[in-house]
């Protein structure tokens, strides 16, 4: 029973947030409540929060596949190749992850509007590159300096050009990092708030995290649909995390340790 | 088959040379070891062999043809690896199929020859086995035959023993000798192991601090080495280096060096005292305190004389050595 404490932490406010959107609205301060509805659920999914959950997908894995197809060649060129300013490229990709969001915001809106990409997914996903992709470079830095060099040489001395070596040996070693890279980058572009509500005016391109900080109405706060909605963006997170629970430990402790 | 030949070879990192003007030619069909202690620059020099690293001046031929701009694939050299370096995700077939592939060989002919290799090395049960299902002995032979496979003009070796265990060690050394004998191809081996490279090796090339020594077949490295480096490397015991006087010599040169087992006990007119005695079963090791200089004698395995006691001596053959 020594655990209880940590899953009452943890679990807690998820519980709470399960509670609120299946208790019915006028008995959510109710421990128990006399009956549980799923019309919060109902309410949401047809609403046009649904439309939120596809434009936070398309997004995210966006995203992600636009900073695993730049960064994984990255990796193995600063983990593998000799040349010039390799340190500088990873401290430069540090640096500018540093940079608050908040300070970028006007410069940024400046530029998307003027190539024409305010009010639009396709203009988030190179905004939400600028702090995956250096966090991907890193991840997958260190994983790919983990695999030995001679593996690189063998692939070299049988025939392959550099970019044959990572496409044929060392990219495919390198899964459990890019499980890794995958579902942080996806985590943190689903969940990003501030550029998606500062980019985006029209309701139907609203990511989730737009949709239900906009949830609101003017006379009443719809407790049990926000819970829902939250729910319904969460679950998909905790469901891939369990998937790749056992790779994403692996990828974080890459080279961590020598085995 | 094929020559190997180095020009003038240097290699700098940064402002550190790890190789200055190595120059020396590997004959076709030539089992040639560098040897040296670490950080020699035997391992650079395959390297510039390989084509894997590139050498600051010098030029690297092979078959006369100056091969110094090409990258390792154009080379037609294969290449075995101390942590064996098998791709793990790929099982021992695709292992050994992995060169041809890059080859663009037809696929029939790729079939042949893995399985050619395969019955060579006795792999052809653990063909659809992954690396690590596979034992050390195993995962050695599997990178041997992703050498084989390839019928290259060069084999390049980079300390493939050391990964073995003490017994397993000799028995591969056995059989990459008969294997050189059989394919008479030109290898080139690397190792810190004198005892390897003597018992394997057409010649040797003794490298120190970036800079080759000297290059002599196994025979003359051992019983003419031309300076104290070089014959302090080979043997086991090592040589004995002393001044001249404390054998009782006349001065020739700086230096003169005994191997062990070139003394004569009982007779003679050196006179030493016994420090201790090692049996190793065939044979037994003596220190002897001289006056100046302890040195290690070799003695037959029934020797009886105790540590304190009185042995007199007579080198019956000297090295003489200038540094």
């Amino acid at each position: 029973m020594k655990r209880a404490p940590y899953l009452v932490f943890f679990l807690g406010p998820f519980a709470w947030q399960i509670a609120t959107s299946l208790w019915p609205e006028a008995e959510l301060g109710r421990p128990l409540p006399s009956t549980v509805t799923l019309a919060a659920y109902r309410s949401v999914l047809h609403g046009p929060f649904s439309r939120a959950v596809v434009n936070s997908f398309i997004v995210a894995a966006a995203t992600t596949a636009l900073c695993l197809v730049l960064a994984a060649p990255a990796a193995f060129a600063v983990a593998k190749l000799r040349f010039r300013g390799r340190r500088m490229l990873l401290g430069g990709a540090l640096a500018i992850s540093m940079f608050p969001p908040i300070a970028t915001v006007s410069p940024l809106y400046l530029g998307l509007k003027a190539v024409g990409l305010r009010d639009s997914l396709a203009g988030l996903v190179p905004l939400y590159a600028t702090f995956a992709l250096p966090l991907s470079l890193w991840i997958l830095t260190s994983f790919f300096e983990a695999l030995p060099d001679e593996l690189y040489r063998a692939a070299r001395v049988d025939g392959c050009t550099p970019f044959g070596a990572f496409r044929r040996v060392l990219l495919p070693l390198a899964w459990p990092a890019l499980a890794t890279c995958t579902l942080l980058i996806f985590i943190a572009s689903w969940n990003e708030l501030l550029y998606a509500l500062t980019f985006l005016s029209s309701p139907q391109r609203r990511t989730i995290p737009v949709a239900i900080a906009l949830f609101g109405g003017e006379h009443r706060e719809p407790w049990a649909e926000i819970a829902a909605a939250s729910v319904v963006s969460t679950a998909p997170l905790v469901a891939l995390t369990l998937l790749f629970q056992r790779r994403i430990v692996a990828g974080l402790t890459a080279g961590a340790v020598k085995e | 088959m094929a020559t190997v030949s180095l020009e003038r070879i240097r290699k700098d990192y940064g402002t550190q040379a790890a190789l200055r003007e190595v120059s020396f030619e590997v004959a076709d069909g030539e089992f040639v070891s560098l040897v040296g202690p670490s950080g020699c620059g035997k391992s650079t020099t395959l390297q510039i062999i390989a084509g894997l690293e590139e050498p600051t001046a010098g030029v690297v031929r092979i078959d006369g043809v100056d091969v110094t701009a090409r990258s390792p694939g154009e080379r037609d050299i294969a290449m075995v690896f101390q942590s064996y370096a098998l791709y793990p995700h790929l099982d021992v077939a695709h292992n050994l199929s992995f060169p041809l592939e890059n080859a663009r060989m037809p696929k029939a002919e790729i079939e042949a020859r893995v399985r050619e290799t395969a019955q060579l090395l006795g792999l052809s049960e653990y063909l659809k086995r992954k690396p690590r299902e596979l034992s050390g002995g195993q995962r050695q032979r599997v990178a041997l035959g992703r050498a084989l496979v390839r019928k290259p003009k060069v084999f390049l070796f980079d300390e493939p023993l050391s990964n073995l265990d003490a017994a397993l060690r000799i028995q591969v050394r056995a059989e990459l000798k008969l294997l050189h004998a059989r394919l008479r191809a030109t290898f080139v081996y690397v190792t810190h192991d004198q005892a390897e490279a003597m018992t394997l090796s057409d010649r040797i090339v003794v490298m120190s601090r970036g800079e080759v020594r000297q290059i002599a077949p196994p025979r003359e490295i051992y019983e003419a080495p031309k300076s104290r480096f070089v014959a302090e490397l080979f043997g086991s015991p090592k040589i004995n280096v002393v001044a001249p006087e404390v054998l009782g010599l006349a001065r020739q040169k700086a230096f003169a060096a005994v191997r062990p087992e070139s003394f004569v006990l009982g007779e003679g007119t050196v006179r030493g005292t016994i420090a201790l005695t090692e049996l190793t079963g065939a044979e037994t090791w003596v220190a002897v305190d001289l006056a100046g200089a302890r040195i290690t004698v070799r003695a037959p395995p029934d020797f009886a004389g105790r540590p304190g006691e009185e042995l007199r001596l007579r080198p019956t053959r000297v090295l003489w050595l200038d540094e």
